[in-house]
Parts: C-alpha cells; structure tokens; sequence
C-alpha cells in the first residue's frame, strides 16, 4: 500500500514555471510534493492508495500551484475590529491563497524588528503562509529609512510605505540604494500628494458630473516615472503597487523594454470598475487610486494581455462598517479582495479571453513568488506542497454573510460571478473546502 | 400628474415635462403668496425635516417659509460642524429620521452625495438643498422659473455662467436645467476654476469675461470664495476682480433687456461690481421671492398631492 498524505488528481493541473497543462497526478508527503506524474490516476492506483491517504479527485478542476496575494492589509496590530491575521489568513484561504504578503500600515506600523517579529509568530497559528512587508521609513513618514537589514532578518519579503507615498525623491533614492544590499525589492505605492490635493475620486468628466474633487491620473503616473528612474540609477528591484492607469501600465512597458529591474501589479477593481459607477456614491467605491475611466481599464487588461502587467493582487483592505458607512468624501479609502479575486480573475478575464489559466498562475502564484524570493509558485518537487484548486464552471453570487473576513466592505455584494475555489492547500493540508 | 422621481437629488436627468410640472406649480403658488392670507393648508400633517449641515441663511429661509406657506409641520437643524468630526454621523441622523417618521427631508451638507446617502438608508422623501459641488437643484428650478418669467421661454435664449464653476453647486444645476429647457449655455471663468472636460456638458467655455458676454441674454454671475486664492488656484482676488468682476463698462453694447442673476450671497466689489448688483438689470431679488415659490412646487409635488385649486373636482370624481 502507498501511504500519502494526500493525493490530488485532475485533469487540468498547471504547472506555470515549467509551462505544463494537462492531466495530472500530485502526490503529497509529509508536506511536500512527493511525485509529480503528469496524467490522472488510474482506478487501479486508487486501489493502490493506502486508507490514510486522503483523495482529491479535481476533475472538471484547475489545479495549480498555490495562489500568493502580495498584497493584503491585515490590520493587526492596532486595527483588530476589522481584521486579524487569523481572520485575514482566513479569508485567504476561502478566496484560494495559500500564501500573502501583508503590508506595514498597522497601529504601530511594520518599521521595526519587533513588529515583524511578532507578525511572524502571530502568523504561526493562521491557516496560510503570511509574509511581512516592512516599511520603507520609520513611521512611515517619508524621512528616516528604517533598519532594513534588520526586518528582512526578522522576515519581511520586501519594504514598502503602502498607503503613504515617500514623497521626498532623496529618502527613496536613499531606500533603494540601501535595499539593493539584501536584495529584496521595493515597493513602491506611487502617489504624489500635491497632485492628489483633495481629491477622492478619479478626476474625469464623471468627477466634474458628480462634484467630486478629482485625483488626476498624473498623480500616479508622475510618481510611477520618478520610481522607475530611481530603480534604473540605484538598480534596486522595483514593485509598483496597485496600477490604475493607461499611463502607468505604458511607462512600464517603456521601462521593461530598457530592462530596468521593474515589475508591477493591478487590482481586481482596477480592471472591472469603472468611476461612473460613483453615481451611487457608495463609498465602498472609495478606493485608493480610484477607480478609473474605461480608457484606463481597457489598458490595464492590454497590460495583463501582453504580460506588462506580472501581477494581480488584491489589495484588500478591510473597514469597519460605521467607517465606512458616512459620506463619499468622508469614508476611508480601501476595500476587501481576498475573497473575490478568483472570481472577478476568471469572470472578468478567463472568460473575456484577455488570459488563459496558465497566466492566471503566473500572475497570481509564479510572479509574487519570483518577485518576492517565496517558495511556492511552482509544482517542484520536496517543495512544501502548497496548491489551489479551482472549479472554472461554478457560478456563486458574492455574499457577505460568507465573508471569513472580519469586514465586508465591497463593493462587489450582489455580483455575479464564475470560477470559484474549491480547496485551498497549505504543506498538504487542506486548509479550505468549498461546501459542494 | 407626478413628478417622475421620488426625491429631487439634482437636475441631471431631470426631463423637461418634469421641469414645466414644476413651473406650472410654482406660477400657482406665487399667486398664493400674493394673496392677503399667504397659506394653504396643503401639507398640513406632513412632517418635513431641514437638515443644514452648512451654513445657509437663504436656502434655509426660503424652505421653511415654504413649508410653512403649506402648513408643514416643520423640524430644523444647522450646524456648522462636520459630520466627518465627532458627534452625530449622518447615519445616526438617518436612524433618529426613521424613528421621528418625518416625510420628507430638505438636506444641505458639503459633501457630494450626502442626499443620496439619506435616499438610499431610509425610507423618507429628499430633497436635495445643494451637496458640496454636486447640485443645488432648486437654486436652478427658481434661476429658470426666473427667466421664463421675465421672458415667457427659455429656449433659444443664451446664458453665461460666470466665476468658480469647478466647485459650483449651482452652475452644474444650472448647466442642466437651462440645456434641458432649449437655451444654449456658455460658462466663463480662469481655467483653474473650470472642472474636468466641463465642455462635455454641452456647453462652450470662454476664459474672456467680454467675449462671453457678447450676444447673451443672462449673465448668472457666482460667488468667488477666498478660499479659491489659499488653495493656489487664483494668484490674488485682486487679478480674479480684473479680469472676471462684472462692472457697468461690461453693461455698454448688451441687450436691452438683458438679464443679471446671481444666487447669493454676493461678494460686491469681488465678482459683481454693486451698481451693477443694484443696477436695472438684475432680478436678485425676485430670484429670492421666485425661490420660496418654487419650493411650495417642489415640496408639494414630492408630496404626491393635487393642486389646491383642483381640490374639490378631485373629491368629486
């Protein structure tokens, strides 16, 4: 008899580093991927397989390396009412993740060795892999660089001052330099202030219609130039965080086309809404960067498309309803993700034909990973075996009351969509199981 | 007849027939307020709440004396903090309205959208009373109900809107009332003060106060706030008074029977020169009565009741 731990079988399993789609066998040991075999298993094997040996039959399924969202707020410390990173790393495994990156605008903020510190062990007991990301400068106030060294050895994956911009040119080419040194990137949420003023929302004939102040698209895309400069003069590796314009994603493509160290990501909103919406005024469409022109959607997906684009995470950023529910101009910017990325992925995506499954795991496993020196990304062997399973048919209507995540703000309730997860995969531990 | 929608959140949208319901109401209620007993027991056991979450003397004035004119029972509120700050959330107020039952709710507050809000949370009428630089509907419904007065149309006339559109309530209100009702718009004003692709409104945009004056019928002139100087959108007052104020030189060569508005409070010697605020020209002050009128309209339409004077042929039938 062969004892594994747990044994996935499938027709459709991908593998996106080595390109492979096709049927396939994953059998897991002691949390790692024992063997890999690329066709399904026999009903003889089956036979073969010990009691103990737990099987997924993934037929009619995608099964893929586990997805990483690089990009989540966890709140905790500081903000425990609207998120943990029990509840977070919850939510994360419902949505399909096996592994996220959260980011260092908590109460107090990710700047120092401690706070890591205690992130990771927090982290310890959650039901998915939860990275760190340190802050670029202490407190996050765009002046004084943190002690970088020494949160990357208490294990964050990357710096950033997400939420913040470092608005001063020095301090950022100071990070950047410094950074390069441990070899993680810097990611950088490009926003100028200045440029921003009052704004709250995208600033469009729609802002001028509704009277809302605008936030222009070159308050982004001034900031996406000055970081991408940086990068190529200190040759420090450079995340650009939540994309959301036509200019942005070509001053990238210029950028990648003179091989400076760049990579970014886009938001699920950021290619399926668009500021009309903002007729509601409901403020779960307050997002920052808002939420864009049709122009600016429809170039996003042309960079997801032509690979510009190398991520897609979700941004997820929980509030507390009495937060929330106040005027447009008056409630916090963010909304959740984490729950609703595979499905507005495969709704707005797979099925517009603008990405295939095998990008789907690029964008949402190989890229972070790459990006961010993770394990995982990949189906290697000995690797812990971390993987997602998708049913690319279902069809589910977004329900709050499902939400694992301590908050509901989205602006998604009542959406219709396809493609949802049905087992999410920790070290060979189903951590997550759709019910039917 | 009814109006088509339930609240009046702004005039976008809004359609013509709707727009002439509300003057054929208005034209009956001017009667009413010009008779010796100014009052008809219209609303009476109707409750109407006026929550004034800015400052306002005019806007406020004129609602309640024109749910008074109805016989309303009235609540009013002002404040001049935000709801941003601690104290009372706009969803309280919404909460404490439901279990008040009030009928209708007259809402001004700075931020864009804050009638909406109150729209969607409860179950009452809501009357718009200007939101931040979004709309201020019934400030156009009495600009236009003005015009057609003193010109017995609106179509084909030509209006200029002058001054600080980009945060103007009024001149977004007024862009889609007077476009809706045939007349040709054109706005005026230093180009940091003109929101994003206004053009797409419909209407053409000058930045030169002579040019834009040339052929019109109306000038609808706006209120400059200092703040627009503070933020860095207007060097000094002083070069905004040089090239935008409206004084008598301005008048020469204009139509005989050109119109002056402006929606109050005026900045005299800032964006309207005070001969000219006094002068023949302008309807200031019969905006002002125009505007309680024309909230008995709107007031009374939302209601869904009849006419006054058709009460009786409505009892019969």
């Amino acid at each position: 008899m062969d004892d594994y731990q747990l044994v996935v079988t499938g027709d459709e399993m991908i593998d996106p580093e080595s390109g492979y789609s096709g049927p396939g066998t994953i059998y897991i040991k002691d949390g790692s991927f024992f063997k890999i075999e690329k066709k399904k298993l026999s009903q003889e094997q089956s036979k073969g397989l010990s009691n103990a040996s737990r099987l997924i039959d993934a037929t009619g399924c995608i099964v893929g390396p586990g997805l990483i969202d690089m990009h989540v707020h966890l709140r905790e410390p500081g903000r425990e009412d609207e998120e943990t990173i029990l509840t977070g790393a919850a939510a994360a495994a419902a949505g399909g993740f096996t592994s996220i990156c959260c980011m260092p605008n908590t109460t107090p903020p990710l700047d120092n060795h401690g706070v890591i510190n205690f992130v990771v062990e927090r982290a310890r007991s959650a039901k998915v892999r939860v990275y760190p990301i340190g802050a670029i400068t202490q407190g996050q106030k765009g002046e004084i660089i943190t002690e970088i060294g020494d949160l990357v050895e208490a294990g964050a994956v990357a710096i950033s001052d997400d939420g913040y911009p470092v608005m001063n040119s020095g301090v950022m080419r100071n990070a950047m330099e410094y950074a390069r040194m441990f070899d993680i990137p810097i990611i950088s949420h490009p926003e100028d202030l200045g440029l921003v003023g009052s704004g709250v929302a995208n600033e469009s004939f729609n802002s001028t219609r509704f009277g809302l102040s605008g936030i222009p698209n070159i308050a982004e895309e001034v900031m996406v130039a000055r970081d991408i400069m940086i990068s190529g003069f200190t040759r420090c590796a450079l995340h650009l965080a939540h994309l959301s314009t036509a200019g942005s994603i070509s001053l990238v493509k210029e950028a990648k086309s003179r091989k400076v160290a760049v990579t970014c990501e886009v938001t699920p909103h950021h290619f399926t809404l668009t500021d009309d919406l903002l007729e509601s005024y409901d403020s779960n469409l307050r997002v920052n960067p808002p939420i864009r022109t049709k122009r600016d959607v429809e170039a996003v997906k042309e960079g997801l498309k032509d690979g510009i684009v190398d991520v897609i995470a979700s941004d997820h950023a929980p509030h507390s309803q009495e937060e929330k529910e106040v005027e447009f101009q008056a409630a916090p910017c963010g909304m959740i993700g984490l729950e609703t990325s595979v499905g507005l992925v495969v709704t707005e995506l797979l099925e517009k034909g603008i990405i295939d499954w095998m990008e789907f795991f690029k964008k949402l496993s190989l890229n972070p990973a790459t990006i961010l020196k993770l394990q995982g990304g990949r189906l290697q062997l000995n690797a812990p075996a971390d993987l997602t399973v998708i049913d690319p048919k279902k069809r589910w209507v977004v329900d709050p009351k499902k939400f694992k995540s301590k908050s509901k703000n989205s602006p998604f309730v009542g959406r219709r969509l396809k493609g949802k997860t049905r087992y999410t995969i920790v070290a060979g531990k189903v951590v997550f199981e759709a019910q039917s | 007849m009814r109006l088509k929608s339930r609240h009046l959140l702004g005039l976008e949208g809004v359609s013509r027939q709707d727009i002439e319901l509300i003057f054929n109401t208005g034209v009956t209620f001017k009667e009413i307020l010009s008779r010796d007993i100014p009052k008809v027991p219209t609303l009476r056991g109707l409750t109407i709440a006026n929550l004034f979450y800015e400052p306002s003397t005019r806007t406020r004035f004129s609602f309640e004396l024109a749910e008074k004119r109805l016989s309303a029972d009235t609540v009013s509120f002002s404040t001049n903090t935000s709801s941003v700050q601690k104290g009372e959330t706009l969803k309280d107020t919404v909460q404490n309205i439901e279990a008040m039952k009030v009928d209708m709710v007259v809402i001004r507050h700075q931020a864009a959208g804050a009638p909406h809000f109150l729209a969607r949370c409860c179950d009452t009428k809501v009357i718009n009373a200007g939101d931040g630089a979004h709309e201020h509907p019934t400030q156009a419904l009495l600009d236009l109900f003005t015009v057609r007065e003193k010109y017995k149309k609106i179509d084909g006339l030509r209006v200029v809107i002058v001054g600080d559109i980009k945060y103007s309530r009024v001149a977004r209100s007024d862009i889609w009332g007077f476009k809706t009702m045939g007349a040709e718009v054109a706005i005026c004003g230093p180009t940091t003060l003109l929101p994003y692709e206004v053009e797409k409104m419909g209407v053409k945009v000058y930045n030169r106060l002579e040019a834009a004056l040339e052929g019109r019928d109306i000038v609808i002139v706006l209120r400059i706030q200092t703040e627009r100087q503070e933020m860095g959108l207007l060097p000094t007052i002083r070069e905004y008074v040089n090239r935008f104020c409206l004084t008598p030189p301005h008048l020469a060569g204009l139509r005989e029977n050109f119109t002056i508005m402006h929606p109050g409070p005026i900045n005299r010697g800032v964006e309207i020169s005070p001969e000219v605020a006094d002068g023949p020209y302008s309807v200031i002050l019969s905006q002002v009565t125009n505007g309680v009128a024309i909230r008995m309209a709107v007031l009374y339409l939302l209601s869904g009741g009849r006419l006054p004077n058709s009460r009786r042929k409505a009892r019969a039938s």
